[in-house]
């Protein structure tokens, strides 16, 4: 199980360690990560588990589709180059992402 | 007392109740929180079980709401399996006693007992074979019946009965849908909205009648058939959906208005001023853009839910705060993507915008003048924008709603001095 950091807004780091194939927003749910709420479970409906990312094995990044990309428009903070949906996420290696200020 | 140590009790343990104890905690709660939930389940997510669910594509464990670590942790206490049948107010502090008859003393109570679905009124609605989509046993029951599934018959063209009608074609079943008014979703979207979603459907495969009455189901022990006045039509399975009771006995017991939900006011408590309740269940005032004076509403949506739990557990802890969000709702119908911002009424004026590349429908509401809401069909970047707007009280100009040639996100004005 790949280890994820996720360091929020105020810089507190925490680690989760996300089963293979779940969700980087499953997982952060389910664990209570402060920063994720993924109203719509996964659902690419919400942009409410905005994440950026750090670090990142580039093949756990797979290249964002239209839904995502245009999701991202409704972040409650602007996205920027290195936001993703952690929804979209499924790492297999340990990975590294900072939460936004706000999801809402 | 001091708020923060009370022992709240919840009474449902599903998205209401289950957001309304992660809200607590995150405020600053810190006594006992007991979270009960009838369903012999963890609390899960409902969503899924008619969409993802039935495709095969989500399983038990990865539509569980919140891990068993989690509760742990923030030191909240859930008992699933036991329904609360009875609340004793006669002594202090007040009492619940649950079907297995556990005793639960607690000094505040929310209900966050949610909706159960309407069953259908006719002769033959108990038929093996005749399922309703409310909970997990309903959609492991549906579940278990599709690998021989050949015809269902689908009553009811709102979310639930599409987004069912969607997943069970997709399995490769022949599917009806049967709807009794002259159109889809008629209480939720507008006309363009439900026409889009019709001729998607219908594209698909999706046999859907309008104006459709169902008099009566037929069969020996199970179902083989749905009567249409003179009409008839095969099925080896038929799932209704046509819509929700809320589950008000205890609020009823316990002597607290309803009238179509438990009656809250926008702090979320009941008649009383003392119980709350949250969800499927409340009745409030409503919350939407460009609501009425007045007028009350009974929301079933997740995001729902989010706001009313966040309120609420502000209420229990002697603080006020305002509806935080813009109502808003998703349906996910096999390929197609219905989203919704604000609430719609029939008598608002519509600005349809169709994408002309890639076919995404999206249809704006104002009411006196004011944008209010939204729905989009496969247009996600336009549905984010009406909602951010909305949320921010900007709007954007009638006049130029219509022209597809500017993304939507360019035609949106700030209020007046933000
Ligand atoms: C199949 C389906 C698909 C859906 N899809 C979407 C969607 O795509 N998007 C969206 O926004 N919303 C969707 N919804 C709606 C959303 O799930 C509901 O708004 C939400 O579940 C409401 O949560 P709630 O906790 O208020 O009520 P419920 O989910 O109804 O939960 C109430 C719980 O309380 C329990 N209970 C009742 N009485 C007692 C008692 N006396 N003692 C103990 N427990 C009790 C019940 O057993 C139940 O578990 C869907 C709903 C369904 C059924
Ligand atoms: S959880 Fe809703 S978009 Fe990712």
């Amino acid at each position: 199980m790949p280890i994820v950091t996720f360091t929020a807004d105020d810089g507190t780091d925490r680690e989760v360690d996300v089963p293979d194939g779940d969700s980087l927003m499953e997982t952060a749910v389910r664990q209570g990560v402060p920063g994720i709420v993924g109203e719509c479970g996964g659902a690419l409906a919400c942009a409410t588990c905005h994440v950026f990312v750090v670090d990142a094995d580039p093949a756990d990044l797979p290249a964002m589709d239209e839904m995502e990309d245009e999701m991202l428009w409704g972040t409650a903070v602007d996205r920027r180059d290195e936001s993703r949906l952690s929804c979209q996420l499924r790492p297999r290696r340990p990975m590294h992402v900072r939460t936004p200020e706000t999801q809402q | 007392m001091n708020p923060e140590a009370a022992h709240v009790l919840v009474v449902g343990a599903s998205h209401a109740g289950v957001q309304l104890a992660v809200a607590l905690r995150e405020q600053g709660h810190h006594g006992p929180v007991t979270l009960v939930g009838a369903e012999d389940h963890r609390p899960y997510q409902r969503p899924p079980l008619s969409k993802d669910w039935l495709l095969g594509k989500a399983e038990k464990d990865s539509v569980l709401l919140r891990s068993d670590a989690f509760w742990a942790e923030r030191d909240i206490r859930v008992l699933p399996g036991e329904r609360v049948v009875e609340v004793d107010r006669s002594t202090e502090p007040a009492v619940a006693r649950t079907d297995r008859g556990t005793e639960i003393a607690h000094d505040r109570l929310v209900l966050a007992t949610g909706a159960r679905a309407r069953a259908l009124p006719v002769p033959g609605g108990d038929l093996e074979g005749v399922l309703l989509l409310r909970d997990a046993d309903d959609a492991l029951e549906l579940r278990e019946r599709l690998p021989d599934l050949r015809r269902a018959v689908v009553v009811g063209g709102g979310f639930i009965g599409l987004e069912v009608a969607a997943a069970l074609r997709a399995v490769g079943a022949e599917v009806v849908v049967l709807e009794s008014a002259d159109r889809l979703l008629a209480r939720a979207c507008g006309p363009e909205t439900a026409q889009e979603l019709l001729d998607r459907h219908r594209a698909d495969g999706i046999d859907v009648r309008l104006g459709a009455r169902v008099t009566a189901l037929t069969g020996e022990r199970r179902v083989t058939g749905v009567r249409l006045g003179d009409d008839h039509l095969e099925a080896d399975l038929v799932v209704v959906g046509v819509g929700v009771v809320p589950a008000t006995e205890l609020a009823e017991s316990l002597g607290l208005v309803c009238d179509d939900g438990v009656r809250v006011d926008e702090r979320a408590l009941a008649s009383d001023g003392l119980t709350l309740a949250v969800g499927d269940v409340a009745n409030q005032p409503h919350p939407a853009p460009g609501a009425a004076a007045g007028s009350r509403v009974r929301l079933e949506s997740v995001s729902n839910t989010l706001d009313q739990a966040a309120v609420a557990a502000a209420t229990l802890l002697g603080r006020e705060l305002a509806y935080p969000g813009v109502p808003w709702f998703w349906s996910t119908q096999g390929a197609h993507r219905l989203q919704i911002a604000g609430v719609s009424h029939a008598d608002d004026e519509r600005v349809v915008r169709r994408d002309p590349a890639r076919g995404g429908l999206t249809t704006l509401y104002y009411r006196d003048g004011r944008l209010v809401a939204a729905d989009t069909v496969d247009a996600p970047a336009e549905f984010v924008t009406v909602k951010k707007a909305l949320a921010q009280g900007a709007t954007i100009p009638r006049e130029r709603a219509a022209d597809v040639t500017a993304p939507l996100r360019t035609l949106v004005e700030q209020p007046v001095g933000a």
